[in-house]
């Protein structure tokens, strides 16, 4: 089937009609006309590329409750999503290449998104000794980035051997940067509201610390690293600093450290417990500048669907983390577009150029240009919605931005020219 | 009042003051009775759940609620279906069911009460939470010193020790200051907070500098395991450095009071013979808990009869 995509904004500009044939974009301009495509209705949409996510939990295998490869495949795809990569922190854990090519394999089947495997660092997550990343770089999955997300690769000695290891086959550590001695027992960012709510603090200087470590080992070594979740200013500080010197450093952030802060906690709702934790207004501000500056190069989810058991619960007791794919663009376009620190085209490089680099992929992150492979999203960037988990398509409904106004919906979405979203619904 | 109690910052200094004067009527009222019992919640349902041990504190609240003769039931975490794995929520819903009309809560995660209060329609009153509060022992403590010094307004009060673990200072601290008085925490760096610069209080390191002025000190409990996080280096050196021994006694005004909220642990922040002297409100604190958790549950239950 070809699609012929009448009166879309490509990057926000003027209006124009996109003509997707045999999975790639065939043309661009005014007043296309196609007898064989179907058309598609695009007045006022803006056209951004499709979106690539550097940091998602699908929780498949071990966690089908929570979360499977095709729930949390059309939970992207809703979003805007083209790819997406599934974090190794399933059970058993994707430290094989065994392991990484179910995953792969499982998303190649949902058919809603690619879902791009990332593989352990350690075995297990341990953090004790290197999982055979030249396997899983090598299988069908071909992994480029390797992650103990949740984990901290806190060995400096390890850590070292990683970044190292991985330059063979052009892969990139991603840093779950928490120092674990200066967070035991932590369940909020520590300061004053830490202090009143007799909650253990986690320090922004436990991230800090890491990251500063990690960027002089990568710069020593020659290698690249990619840094999970930045939620400090101190952080980005950290980022500039390094970049400027020329290390090969790339860093994402959340959309939830975008918005939200440290004041959602006194609700004790464990819906908003994630790690890193909600900083302050002004790691918010400093979050926001970076990504704005290019010191953050991505947006990432790291969605995290966990069983309402897990979240129902006191807040020591609930696991760390929160949706995010389904509302990352309403989030960026809320905190970044509407407030004029990025441009769509600074979108479409926050959350689907960039990203798509940082992860080796080819045919992902690239330009809405004639020849290009058609992954695409339609914006509709005028409604504004409030959040109900209860309509999201993720199998959980820890999101943390339940009743709450955000702009933006995702119209249609496609993936190599096949629409995996059409009128604002999953076409599987 | 609001409806449940389940940090000091519930309590304006109009409603603080309340609890009090009530606490002070219900003791005239039984004072010299031979049978201790006020009929005012009878047909009432108090459900004291423990998720931690805490014999003290629960029997202050049974005591509390017999004596106005209220049904109480005692959850205790240990040997119920708690114990099996069901949900705080879960509990909680059957609790409600069951028809209770308050639920006091110990519970070791901070923010517990407040979950459960989100949860059921009746009171919740927080009966300490983790390291948050317990808003109760701080309502005793400015009952206890309002009835030794008789005023709450200006008086200078030193909370020593373990600040950073201690509900009981984050309650007191809270309470004391809607109600006017002026506190000082005293304890190693490494036992307060980061984040204590936002708190309404002096901060001194310093014990003895402290003590001369004075009218309250209120020394909290330390665990000796702390030293084995390095809070501290040892037991001894703590105790030399903010234990409350005879001799730093003797720096008090003439006037002064030692409080503790106990359990203590004697000859680590507290010496014996402070424990045992005149100063010491210790065991009339425990006294005082009894009327002033009667004044709480008649507030949140009873609404405005006379007790
Ligand atoms: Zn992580």
């Amino acid at each position: 089937m070809n699609y012929l995509i009448k009166g879309a904004r490509p990057y926000g500009g003027d209006p124009a009609d996109i003509l997707i044939k045999n999975g790639r974009i065939a043309a661009i301009g005014e007043s296309l006309s196609s007898t064989s495509a179907e058309v598609v209705d695009a007045a006022g949409l803006i056209a951004l590329p499709g979106l690539v996510d550097l940091h998602t939990h699908l929780r498949e295998p071990g966690r089908e409750d929570a979360e499977t490869v095709e729930t949390g495949s059309r939970a992207a795809a809703l979003g805007g999503f083209t790819a997406v990569h599934a974090m190794a922190n399933t059970d058993p854990v994707a430290d094989t290449a065994g392991v990484v090519e179910q995953v792969w394999r499982l998303g190649q089947e949902a058919g809603l998104v690619d879902v791009v495997p990332v593989g352990a660092v350690t075995v297990g997550l341990r953090g004790e000794r290197l999982a055979e990343l030249g396997a899983m770089a090598d299988s069908a999955a071909r992994v480029r980035v390797f992650s103990d997300d949740g984990s901290c690769v806190s060995d400096p000695a390890l850590m070292r051997r990683a970044l190292e290891y991985v330059k063979a086959f052009d892969g990139v550590v991603a840093q779950h940067a928490e120092e674990p001695r200066l967070t035991a027992g932590a369940q909020m960012h520590e300061g004053n509201r830490s202090a009143r709510l007799g909650l253990t603090g986690w320090p922004a200087a436990a991230e800090e610390a890491i990251i500063a470590r990690d960027v002089l080992l990568a710069g020593h070594v020659g290698a690249r690293l990619h840094v999970c979740h930045v939620s400090t200013a101190g952080s980005v500080e950290i980022l500039r600093w390094a970049k400027g010197r020329g290390v090969q450093v790339t860093a994402e952030v959340t959309p939830h450290h975008l918005l939200l802060t440290d004041a959602c906690a006194e609700s004790y709702d464990p819906v908003f417990k994630v790690n890193p934790p909600l900083r302050t207004d002004d790691d918010v501000a400093a979050l926001r500048a970076g990504l704005a500056d290019g010191t953050i190069d991505a947006v990432a989810t790291d969605h995290a669907p966990h069983a309402v058991e897990d979240k129902e619960s006191e807040w020591a007791q609930a696991r760390p983390g929160m949706l995010g794919l389904e509302q990352a663009l309403s989030v960026v376009v809320e905190t970044m577009v509407e407030t004029g620190l990025l441009d769509w085209q600074g979108v479409a490089d926050r959350m689907s150029v960039r990203p798509a680099v940082i992860g080796r992929l080819e045919g992902h992150g690239r330009p809405l240009a004639p020849g290009e492979p058609a992954n695409l999203l339609l914006l509709d960037a005028t409604t504004r919605a409030i959040v109900d988990p209860a309509t999201l398509a993720s199998r959980s409904r820890n999101s943390p931005y339940a009743g709450r106004e955000l702009p933006g919906r995702v119209v249609a979405t496609f993936l190599r020219g096949v629409p995996t979203v059409l009128d604002g619904k999953a076409t599987k | 009042m609001k409806r449940h109690l389940l940090e000091a910052a519930d309590l304006d200094r109009a409603d603080a003051t309340l609890v009090l004067d009530t606490a002070a009527q219900i003791d005239q009222a039984l004072a010299g009775r031979e049978v201790k019992k006020l009929p005012t919640l009878r047909g009432r349902t108090v459900v004291n759940l423990f998720y931690e041990d805490s014999t003290r504190t629960r029997i202050s609240f049974e005591l509390a609620a017999k004596r106005l003769s209220a049904d109480v039931i005692n959850f205790s975490a240990k040997g119920s279906s708690v114990s099996k794995g069901e949900s705080l929520k879960d509990t909680a819903l059957t609790l409600e069911a069951m028809g209770s009309d308050a639920i006091v809560v110990r519970h070791s995660a901070s923010g517990a009460p407040h979950r459960l209060a989100h949860w059921v329609r009746g009171s919740v009153v927080n009966a300490g939470d983790g390291t948050h509060e317990h808003p109760t022992q701080a309502l005793l403590d400015a009952y206890t010193i309002r009835r030794r010094l008789g005023r709450l307004e200006g008086v200078r009060v030193a909370i020593v020790g373990d600040v950073l673990h201690s509900r009981v200072a984050r309650s007191n601290i809270g309470l004391l200051h809607t109600l006017g008085a002026e506190v000082t925490v005293v304890a190693p760096p490494t036992l307060l907070p980061v984040g204590v610069g936002s708190w309404p209080v002096e901060v001194s390191y310093d014990l003895d500098a402290v003590l001369p002025k004075a009218d309250v000190v209120m020394m909290l409990r330390v665990q000796a395991e702390r030293m084995n996080a390095s809070f501290f280096p040892s037991a001894r050196e703590y105790s030399r450095r903010y234990g409350l021994d005879a001799r730093r006694m003797s720096l008090l005004d003439d006037d002064a009071i030692v409080m503790h909220p106990g359990p203590m642990n004697r000859g680590m922040e507290i010496a014996a013979e402070v424990a045992d002297s005149v100063r010491s409100t210790i065991v009339e604190q425990v006294g005082n808990g009894v009327s002033v958790r009667m004044a709480v549950l008649y507030l949140l239950l009873g609404g405005n009869e006379p007790a």
